[in-house]
């Protein structure tokens, strides 16, 4: 490195530890720049995989009412995707190229959304974990070091609050319902649960970026730390419902002033990443098949574009 | 216009805009582009917003409890009256933004007269919302049929297969029974004549910006307004109504 590059490098890490915002235009390290350019698009294609669960149940929403708000969330879902994928975008990448490394398999998404939504249940289910896990993981980057990616964060934040509550709601109406419609909410929490505590990453002793993550204020807080906090707000939560949290070892620490809760299946949450979980082949599969079969319409909409453009710049030559 | 006639032209109303709402739902999550996603499912967003309050004001008009979900979830396809344009399956985009640009003429023009009509308020409140929501649903399907017309090569062949392919779906709206015409003649609905001049208008200026050419009329298919409908519309009914049918009891 050179004199120039150290003292750039001691600049912005002393700007950073004060806490400002670093702009796409101000100088930044190039493992900062790649770390953000991973962390962005990747959370920007879960915003976008994760619409296909939830879209599963579209056209099936057991009333006209909740088919409108589902498809009002899972619309949000796509525009958290352009606000992520235009944060992404200044940082020099593309959104073609971050589709494309969704689509060979070289980007990863949120592991959550290879699991199934089998029951109506399950929105029920996902909006009440599995947003509210995104929001634990959400909130503290609203504060992060990355500009555009700070205010990205506090519009999608915004929106995620709505998500939660519509998803407890269904919950709650279910749970309140029918026994049949009780046991579909008790079987979706049985399902959703552990999946939504592997959200948060692995264990602090086996997360490999973290450390550097924090130092640059991309991250504030551990997983583990953020897991537990979810765990001391969902507890409470479920006991509201009448459902029981499927796990025999979780009770109420008086001493640490959180729940101990049992242990997490590492081995399940380290197969979906490697591709095993129960749906991540029609994701990604369902990804590529809407993103080639609309080749053509995109390709119209650019011929349109330069068509136009080209009529225009012929009109004002005439003119002049 | 009896009172029967008058609640038929409600419900109608109601299942062109479920129906097709409910179509285009089925595109989120898979459109060409994420800015797709977001429009197509604005416009499935409201004409589902305009189908729940037409069904709320014919099931207060018709007085035995049924609500809107009642009317949506509890009907069979031989209740349904919605045109057979609307229950076309998506196909591909240009096929959805074909269908999608048909039935937006058409609705323009119907829901400005119902706007504007003195017979039923309840009913014109409604559809003054619903005029400016068509307004943009109409720029959005017919800018996508002229960049599709006048893209490539392939998008103009394919778009072109789209048009003719629905058009045999659009004269089944021009086609006024008993219903259309008692109506009419109490200034409830619009004379339907004046809709498909007004409609043909629109359709040709569009296709033409899209240099695609207008097929001749033929023979037209009919049968939604009877209830006869396509194969299609039985699956999606199944589809949409699985849960209240398999949980009568159940609230959601
Ligand atoms: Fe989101
Ligand atoms: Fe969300």
């Amino acid at each position: 490195m050179s004199p120039v590059e150290m003292n750039l490098e001691a600049r912005f890490e002393a700007y950073v530890a004060e806490d400002k915002k670093i702009e796409p235009k101000d100088w930044m390290p190039d493992a900062y720049r790649k770390t953000l350019i991973r962390q962005i698009s990747q959370h920007a294609h879960s915003e976008i995989v994760g619409m296909l669960p939830e879209g599963n149940w579209i056209t099936r929403a057991p009333s006209l009412k909740r088919k409108a708000i589902l498809l009002a969330k899972v619309q949000d879902e796509a525009g958290h995707g352009l606000y992520l994928y235009s944060a992404a975008e200044t940082l020099g990448v593309t959104r073609d190229q971050m589709l494309d490394d969704l689509h060979t398999g070289k980007a990863k998404y949120s592991s959550i959304f290879n699991y199934p939504t089998i029951s109506w249940a399950d929105i029920g289910a996902v909006g009440w974990l599995v947003d509210g896990a995104a929001i634990m993981n959400q909130v503290p980057l609203c504060k992060c070091s990355y500009g555009p990616y700070a205010r990205a964060m506090v519009r999608v934040c915004k929106e995620e609050s709505f998500h939660q509550r519509q998803g407890f709601q269904i919950m709650l109406t279910m749970a309140q319902g029918t026994p049949e419609q009780k046991a579909l909410a008790q079987d979706a929490f049985n399902r959703w649960w552990w999946p939504s505590l592997m959200m948060f990453g692995p264990s602090d002793a086996d997360s490999p970026h973290s450390g550097q993550s924090m130092k640059w204020n991309i991250k504030r807080f551990s997983n583990d730390e953020l897991r537990q906090r979810f765990v001391d707000m969902t507890v409470p939560q479920a006991e509201l419902l009448g459902l029981t949290v499927p796990d025999p070892d979780l009770k109420w620490n008086e001493d640490r002033g959180h729940y101990d809760f049992g242990a997490i299946d590492w081995d399940e949450f380290f197969n979906v990443i490697k591709g095993n979980g129960p749906c991540n082949k029609e994701r990604l599969a369902a990804r590529v098949s809407a993103h080639e079969r609309g080749a053509w319409v995109r390709e119209a909409a650019k011929a349109h574009a330069a068509k136009q453009a080209e009529r225009r710049a012929k009109s004002s030559t005439h003119a002049a | 216009m009896t009172e029967a006639q008058h609640l038929q032209a409600i419900l109608r109303l109601g299942d062109d805009a479920l129906v097709l709402g409910q179509r285009l739902s089925e595109w989120c999550g898979h459109g060409p582009i994420l800015e797709e996603d977001i429009a197509l499912t604005n416009v499935a967003l409201d004409l589902i917003g305009q189908a729940r309050n037409l069904y709320t004001l014919a099931g207060s008009r018709e007085g035995q409890g049924r609500d809107e979900d009642a009317l949506a979830y509890f009907r069979t396809d031989r209740e349904f009256q919605n045109h057979l344009l609307v229950e076309q399956p998506n196909g591909h985009f240009g096929d959805t933004v074909v269908r999608q640009m048909f039935y937006d003429a058409f609705a323009l023009e119907r829901y400005a007269f119902l706007a504007r009509q003195t017979v039923d308020p309840d009913l014109a409140g409604i559809a003054a919302k619903a005029v400016k929501e068509l307004q943009y649903h109409w720029g959005h399907s017919s800018q996508w049929v002229i960049r599709l017309g006048d893209g490539t090569e392939e998008s103009h062949a394919k778009v072109q297969e789209s048009v003719i392919a629905l058009w045999g779906y659009t004269g089944e709206m021009f086609m006024a029974d008993d219903v259309d015409v008692a109506c009419a003649e109490a200034g409830l609905l619009p004379d339907l004549e004046g809709v498909q001049r007004a409609w043909s208008v629109r359709v040709a200026d569009g296709l033409s910006q899209a240099t695609l050419s207008q097929p001749e009329d033929g023979w037209m298919q009919r049968g939604g307004k009877q209830g006869i409908h396509s194969e299609h519309l039985s699956y999606m009914l199944a589809e949409m109504q699985v849960l209240p049918r398999t949980y009568p009891n159940a609230t959601w």
